[in-house]
């Protein structure tokens, strides 16, 4: 009997094939169970601020998926000073994608009043400290209150946005986050379409 | 591409390899259903090994958390249930495939002459695997999980004099704890799965070495072509038997998919109803039997009746009803290897052996009635005499010659 | 070959295969098989309606003493709930979706008052049965020698109250005499006689307690759905590769002879 050479080579092709798909398939359970399961996710939820409770001036940290987020509460001679030190930041126009578009603006935010930022330094990880009075002694005269650095010394302005010559090589990262109602702030999520 | 082949051929024996074990290992060509279950088994060991991997990152060994830990795997990791149904419906599979390809050694005498020390690794692997189960089945903590243990674990207190500091040492408490649990785990996920995938390379070398049998139990080494030196019955194991056993291996998981997608528990048999109540040592389960694999030796235990109070002859009789397999090669004198050339006498005592064991295994899910003891004493004298009196009727039982060449 | 040569061959394969499997049709033994008779569940995990009505009950009536710990709210997303609909109909105030859902009682209170703090079901529907859940949520009868005033035609002396009493009403045993196998007469229950009617009817308590049942069946494994589902496919893929490894096998061994 003659050996149908094309119809095996047909043949070990669909097998090859299909086993390959087969392999595919296997592997999708085994790489699937390694992604945030239901209670990581569920511990990262969104988390709801209440605005009232934060002063002008002052600095609320709430836990969203296990790091510290800074709510700010900027007052308007906070505001007012933002615009003028553009020239001593890295990225004051928040060109680099640290932040969802909607606070892709010089204040960084949806409300201006309102900084929402993930207190990470993105040097190497530590959490910056709010320090927000103007030109003290250990930051220098020209200080315009900000979040510094413990660890290496990076400085944040109170945009949250990195001034030139800090370690950390990019602004702080601002999370999803909308306003679910005037005073009521949901971090984690961005507003649905 | 033929560059880095021979790069590696000069350091590593990776043609060589592929030559000696694949494309160039001539197997019998009259392989039958029987031949599928030795890669189906490799098969298992794999699946079992990754899904446990896998299983490990999520489960904790801890008597407060595995129980949870479990559920969390069922319901919070994305896909896990399946992760868990694959080691869970494996387990049991494993067993259905190596039981199977033990039957096939005792259909056509793959345990004799020269093929000894393969069914001795075969016999080791079957006691570790044993071992592996029973350590694994403790660990979703459940009800069946405690007291199975405890069980089994309390048979050693059985042994005279030591019995009781053995069954302590065991456990690492005075019952069944949070230590019993921790080291089960140790032994189950690392070192028990270390000494199989040995075992299994020693049995598989040991295999390569002296050549497969067949089911005419006729060495096909004898007959060999003048010209190529190869085995005339014998054909290249790649591609045949890679074909023939891709088949193999796609019906067994046709029938494994449609277990673990549409029956996990088989109807209590793979997972059992107890087992999702969590361990309570203050409070055994009306009803205790071991996992479907175990129960013809348990079977066996329960039929021994106590001697002098003692639990002991029960316990040896089950040591002994797994251990008599080792001797097989040695039991065995009969002129001819394969079933379809032995005489009625080994026919009639393997279909006994069969019916014993299989009855054995029913009667160890249930509860033990004087009626059903008294059953499963004589199925197990039936048992033990399949192997004791083996010398006598295989010597004196009728045979037809082996033909010389294999029938295909 | 045809199918001729090949018919015995294959039987002997299926003989193989059925005596492997006969040991497994011997009936497991499980919690729920007592001698009494268990009523026929009517359990569809498929039916959201059925299994919402469910998770409404199992919240309002199970949820203050038992805890379902391994349970989160949100996956009641698989029953065609929204996030929005489990947290205004299901949640207290105070929890949020993605927690598990724990009792309301303290279990150290339970303990105190029932004698032994109420299972957690999360999974009860996989140990005691979806048919024993049913028979025993339908089969409480008043009895004054119990503490509670309650005792049940499947659970012997159970330690927890009619719950559901104010909508099924209060039923009482009638008994009958029996010969048991030891010779004597006993008094055993013949059936259940409604003596105080309650909210519902009794057909409406047998479909509030069904779609209940249902509920803790679907809440026992809530992957069974995209389990059957995923298996649909990975069998038919299967037939398919089956077909193809057939044939490839045939092909090359035209070489044997």
């Amino acid at each position: 009997m003659a050996v149908d050479r094309s119809k095996r080579r047909f043949l070990v092709a669909m097998s090859s094939a299909v086993g390959g798909i087969a392999a595919v398939g296997a592997a999708i359970p085994f790489v699937a169970s390694m992604t945030p399961s239901a209670r990581a996710l569920a511990a990262g939820a969104p988390v709801e601020v209440d605005l009232s409770q934060i002063e002008p001036g002052m600095m609320l940290t709430v836990e969203w998926r296990g790091k510290p987020v800074w709510v700010v509460n900027r007052t308007p001679e906070m505001l007012a000073g933002l615009a003028k030190h553009d020239d001593r930041l890295v990225d004051a126009a928040s060109e680099q994608n640290q932040q969802p578009d909607y606070a892709k603006n010089p204040n960084r935010s949806i409300k201006q009043q309102y900084l929402v930022a993930v207190g990470i330094c993105t040097h190497l990880g530590c959490s910056p400290t709010f320090r927000k009075e103007i030109g003290p002694a250990d930051l220098g005269a020209d200080w315009p209150g900000g979040f510094f650095c413990p660890c290496h010394g990076s400085r944040f302005d109170l945009a949250a946005r990195v001034f030139s010559g800090s370690p950390a090589p990019t602004n702080l990262v601002i999370p999803p986050h909308h306003y679910v109602s005037d005073v009521r702030l949901l971090i984690g999520e961005d507003a649905k379409a | 591409m033929q560059n880095l082949l021979n790069w590696i051929d000069a350091r590593f024996p990776l043609t060589a390899s592929y030559k000696a074990h694949l494309s160039e290992y001539f197997a019998p060509k009259n392989f039958n259903f029987w031949y599928y279950f030795g890669s189906l088994a490799l098969m298992v060991l794999v699946l079992q090994i990754v899904t446990g991997i896998f299983l490990t990152m999520h489960y904790k060994p801890d008597a407060a958390y595995a129980f949870a830990s479990v559920e969390y795997i069922m319901r919070d990791v994305p896909l896990g249930w399946l992760i868990r149904y694959m080691h869970s419906t494996g387990a049991s599979m494993f067993f259905v495939v190596v039981y199977l390809h033990m039957m096939r050694g005792l259909l056509y005498g793959s345990y004799r002459k020269p093929r000894e020390l393969i069914w001795i690794f075969g016999m080791l692997i079957f006691l570790m695997l044993m071992a592996e189960a029973f350590m694994g089945y403790l660990l979703p903590w459940g009800q069946m999980s405690y007291w199975g243990a405890q069980v089994i674990i309390n048979l050693f207190s059985a042994v005279p004099f030591i019995g009781e500091d053995l069954s302590t040492l065991i456990r690492g408490d005075f019952v069944v704890g949070d230590a019993t649990l921790n080291r089960f785990f140790a032994f189950h996920v690392i070192a028990l799965p270390l000494v199989l995938v040995g075992l299994v390379a020693a049995h598989l070398i040991a295999l390569h070495e002296v050549g497969s049998n067949n089911p005419d139990g006729v060495e096909i080494k004898k007959n060999k072509d003048p010209v190529t030196h190869q085995p005339l019955d014998g054909i290249p194991f790649h591609p045949y038997y890679t074909v023939k056993d891709i088949l193999g291996v796609v019906v067994f998981l046709i029938v494994f998919a449609s277990i673990m997608f549409f029956a996990p528990e088989m109807g209590g048999y793979f997972l059992e109803a107890n087992n999702f109540i969590p361990a309570d040592p203050m409070k055994t389960p009306e009803h205790i039997a071991p996992v479907w694999y175990f129960t013809p030796y348990y079977a066996i235990l329960r039929a021994v009746p106590p001697i002098f109070g003692s639990q002991f002859p029960g316990v040896v009789a089950m040591g002994v009803a797994v251990v008599i397999f080792f001797l097989l090669p040695w039991l065995d004198k009969s002129p001819v290897k394969s079933i379809r050339y032995r005489g009625s006498k080994y026919k009639i005592a393997l279909a006994l052996f069969v019916v014993s064991f299989i009855g054995l295994g029913i009667l160890g899910i249930l509860p033990a009635t004087e009626l059903y003891t008294w059953i499963a004493r004589v199925l197990s004298l039936i048992y033990f005499a399949f192997f004791l009196l083996m010398p006598w009727y295989t010597k004196n039982d009728s045979y037809q010659a082996e033909p010389d060449r294999v029938n295909f | 070959m045809n199918f001729m040569t090949l018919a015995p061959a294959l039987f002997r394969k299926i003989l193989a295969v059925a005596l492997l499997a006969a040991p497994l049709c011997v009936p497991m033994p499980t919690l729920a098989s007592t001698a009494v008779h268990l009523d026929r569940a009517p359990v569809n995990v498929d039916d959201h309606e059925s299994l919402q009505r469910g998770a409404r009950t199992f919240t309002n009536y199970c949820l203050s003493c038992h805890s379902a710990s391994y349970m989160r709210f949100v996956r009641m997303t698989d029953i065609g709930l929204t996030e929005a609909q489990i947290k205004e109909n299901l949640l207290f105030t105070s929890d949020k979706v993605g927690n598990t859902m724990t009792a309301a009682m303290r279990p150290a209170d339970a303990k105190e008052w029932f004698g032994a703090p109420p299972p957690d079901l999360s999974v009860i529907s996989r140990s005691r049965g979806p048919d024993w859940l049913y028979t025993y949520l339908r089969g409480f009868y008043r009895d004054d020698t119990r503490a509670t005033g309650w005792n049940n035609t499947v659970f012997d002396k159970v330690g927890m109250p009619h719950v559901l009493a104010s909508l099924q009403g209060h039923q009482v045993a009638v008994h009958r005499n029996e010969q048991g196998e030891d010779g004597k007469t006993h008094s055993v229950i013949d059936h259940l006689k409604l003596d105080k009617p309650g909210h519902l009817s009794p057909a409406e308590y047998d479909l509030l307690v069904g779609d209940l049942v249902n509920y803790l069946t679907w809440m026992g494994e809530p992957a069974a759905p995209t389990r059957s589902r995923v298996g649909i496919f990975v069998l038919l893929f299967l037939g398919v590769f089956l077909i193809i490894a057939f044939y490839l096998k045939k092909a090359y061994w035209k070489d044997i002879h």
